[in-house]
């Protein structure tokens, strides 16, 4: 059962919340009508770093249950103007929003402003720290294919420094009890990665990490990083750190293949890949409306009544 | 007017006097004139002498810090000399230094001057300013240390930013050596560590926060050890975080290089871990290290690698850290609650009680060149009255410091400063002067 107000991460949560939210989010997965689960409550989308699937993906929840959802974006808002992270909030909060979904730069946002919130914040990415709706509708993608997680193996490869992809993904996966292999240029590994999950293992090599995998994940890798000193070209890192069809070959035969988007087709992954049959990148995309409503539902259940 | 203080029947502890017992000590006119068993029995009693009756308590030399933010001028909604001077007194500072990142930096004669001038009339504990090391903490072009000097500082540092140009820090060793003043190193490789917000390691690896590597730290200590042997010149470095920086001090001293060092009270008590949670308030810099580095700062205090012990004490207000955590100003206040959370440390036996007050009396003030306070006969009287038994807690508006910003917010201590005298003046006494177990 779910009794939080808010969902700040996959960190803390025990395996019957996750359960309960998965099967929640699996009963609204395909074409669903409108319900009336969120009629007259508020939600706010307060989406400080751009985003358009994860925004527009929310949006849809919340209006499917019946919410009033409203987007606010920093172009528009009054933080341009130089207003605190937590004034913002209160201001928000003062026109009586029930709950936020919070995307913000800084890690670890949420969490600060849960401290001071009087409504419930979802968080839909803070910073390189969680990215919980993701990885829950990562799993909810391979549950569906795979059934029971418990021993399976996914390799997540590439920039898991800057992933809260990642690091949300290693924690719930670890919670299901699948095996998670990372990988990445080690420029790209942030220090002691295996504490990351409690199932994690440092692969060196993309080869190491996808042989035998059930599931491939590939990140997507900002351009920035090859502007420094971390990653010499897109080129090199395509050769060593980029999934091909040979590549691919080394996983188990059907092994799914994962991306968050927005995917950089022919760096991390070709596009022969990203559109084939075990591509169930679009998949995910319409996981993540279900998720998201069983998660705005959930939060949003534990406010009392409207 | 008071002309004469006595402590009765005090534990006067001063270890480079090789003094620990329980006698009399007698003030006069601003210094110790007697020191003995009954040495206050033939003073008279009169309105003119203030008796301190001093059973179950210590009688401790004045403490000093080498390194403290009293954020003026500029930034006074933080901290002001008043108020810095204050807290300092209530924690049993006599002496205080105050580093040169203010508004504008202190990196010039005048406002030396007028840190000196203020610090002059708000009395009490006495400041010494550190002039910077370069023009505008820049890095590039060295202030006029000869002026700086004559207008009262005592050392030199960019104290929050690191002179990283090997060139530049030679030449200001090989400068300020021909006045003796030490060079204060913040040592971090800012290359290492830009958008860092915390110590890289496991913590910074699950909370997603921009990792400060120790080997940062450890490039410049390594690099600036060099520089001090090869210039033959004083190098202190401030605040070391790293077993590393303990290990290149160690072999450093083991040949004769002139270097010294401090380490904070934070750096010997908290880690990493204790910014689970994303707690602002152990947000500092440098920051919050490993067990291990805790480990071997504990022992490098105690067996003199480190030489002393500086708050860094690092006034902020409340919505500095009340934020985000990649936007919290790094920094905690120290000068009030450093001596009991020390002396937590000393009797966790991680060092000894001498070695404790040396720490924080006779080292910093050989570091800067200050008269160290004692407890002996025609000595200026830079004394603390301390008891060792009371137990309180700290608390944000107990606190004298404009900055509440420490996560010891809470903590139960035991120990507590009851008067500071500073050249035989109570510049401060507790409020409840009775608390303890008398």
């Amino acid at each position: 059962m779910w009794s939080r107000p808010h969902l700040l991460g996959i960190e803390g949560l025990d395996a019957s919340e996750v359960g309960y939210l998965l099967d929640r989010a699996a009963s609204f997965l395909g074409p669903m009508p409108k319900t009336d689960a969120l009629h007259g409550r508020v939600i706010v989308n307060l989406f400080f770093e751009s985003s358009t699937r994860t925004r527009t993906s929310f949006e849809i929840a919340g209006k499917k249950l019946g919410a009033d959802v409203i987007n606010v974006s920093p172009s528009t808002s009054s933080v341009s103007k130089g207003e605190t992270l937590l004034d913002t909030i209160r201001n928000v909060e003062a026109m009586h929003a029930d709950i936020l979904v919070l995307r913000h730069a800084s890690s670890g946002a949420p969490q600060f402003l849960a401290k001071h919130a009087r409504s419930s914040i979802v968080n839909a990415g803070d910073g390189t720290h969680e990215h919980p709706t993701q990885a829950l509708l990562d799993v909810l993608t391979m549950r569906k294919r795979l059934g029971d997680l418990k021993g399976c193996i996914v390799a997540i490869c590439g920039d898991i420094l800057h992933s809260r992809v990642a690091r949300s993904n290693a924690l719930l996966l670890g919670l299901l009890g699948a095996n998670v292999r990372l990988t990445g240029p080690r420029t790209m590994l942030p220090r002691e990665a295996a504490r990351l999950g409690p199932t994690v293992t440092i692969m060196p090599t993309l080869s190491d990490a996808v042989e035998g995998a059930d599931v491939v994940m590939m990140l997507r890798i900002q351009n920035e990083r090859f502007s420094g000193a971390a990653l010499p070209t897109t080129r090199e890192y395509t050769k060593t750190f980029g999934l091909n069809t040979a590549m691919l070959g080394r996983a188990k035969p059907n092994a799914l293949v994962m991306h968050p988007g927005p995917i950089n087709r022919g760096v991390e992954i070709t596009s022969a890949i990203a559109d084939g049959g075990q591509s169930v990148i679009l998949d995910q995309v319409a996981a993540g409306v279900a998720v998201r409503m069983a998660v705005l539902e959930a939060v949003g259940r534990t406010r009392g009544a409207a | 007017m008071i002309d004469a203080l006595v402590f009765r029947r005090v534990r006067a502890i001063d270890p480079h006097a090789g003094l620990d017992a329980v006698v009399d000590v007698v003030v006069e006119r601003g210094r110790i004139t007697r020191v003995g068993r009954d040495a206050a029995h033939n003073v008279p009693e009169s309105d003119r002498v203030r008796v301190f009756n001093g059973e179950g308590l210590w009688l401790l030399p004045g403490l000093i810090d080498l390194h403290a933010h009293v954020r003026e001028p500029g930034y006074e909604s933080k901290e002001d000399v008043t108020s810095a001077l204050r807290a300092a007194a209530a924690g049993g500072f006599v002496d205080i230094c105050a580093m040169p990142n203010t508004q504008p930096i202190n990196d010039s004669k005048t406002i030396t001057e007028f840190l000196v001038a203020k610090a002059r009339a708000a009395g009490g504990t006495r400041l010494h300013p550190i002039g910077a090391i370069t023009v505008g903490q820049e890095g590039e072009r060295l202030t006029e240390m000869a002026d700086l000097r004559d207008a009262g500082a005592v050392g030199l540092s960019d104290d929050g930013r690191c002179v990283t140009s090997s060139a530049v820090m030679r030449s200001a060793l090989e400068y300020a050596s021909m006045f003796d003043l030490p060079i204060i190193q913040h040592a971090e490789d800012h290359a290492l560590t830009e958008g860092a917000q915390m110590h890289e390691g496991w913590v910074s690896t699950k909370l997603g926060l921009r990792g400060w590597p120790r080997v940062a730290e450890d490039v410049i200590v390594a690099r600036d050890l060099m520089l001090a042997e090869y210039t033959n010149a004083r190098y202190h470095l401030a605040h070391a975080s790293t077993e590393g920086s303990v290990r290149l001090l160690h072999e450093a001293k083991s040949r004769g290089i002139r270097a010294t060092a401090e380490v904070t009270p934070h750096h010997l008590l908290l880690t990493h871990e204790n910014v689970l949670g994303y707690e602002t308030a152990c947000k500092v810099n440098p920051p919050l290290r490993e067990a291990h580095d805790v480990d071997a700062l504990r022992k490098a205090l105690a067996d003199g690698t480190i030489d002393c012990i500086a708050t860094d004490h690092a006034p902020h207000g409340l919505l500095d850290k009340d934020c985000e955590f990649d936007r919290a100003s790094p920094g905690m206040i120290g000068l009030e609650i450093c001596l009991p959370l020390m002396m937590g440390l000393v009797n966790d036996g991680a060092f000894s009680l001498s070695r404790l007050i040396d720490s924080l009396t006779r080292a910093p003030a050989r570091i800067v060149g200050l008269p160290p306070p004692e407890i002996r006969e025609t000595a200026e009287a830079n004394l603390i009255l301390y008891d060792p038994q009371a137990e309180w807690t700290i608390e944000a508006a107990a606190l004298r410091s404009k900055g509440k910003n420490t996560p010891f917010l809470g903590r139960a201590v035991r120990g507590r400063v009851l008067a500071t005298i500073v050249t035989g003046r109570v510049i401060f006494e507790a409020e409840e002067q009775h608390a303890g177990s008398r």
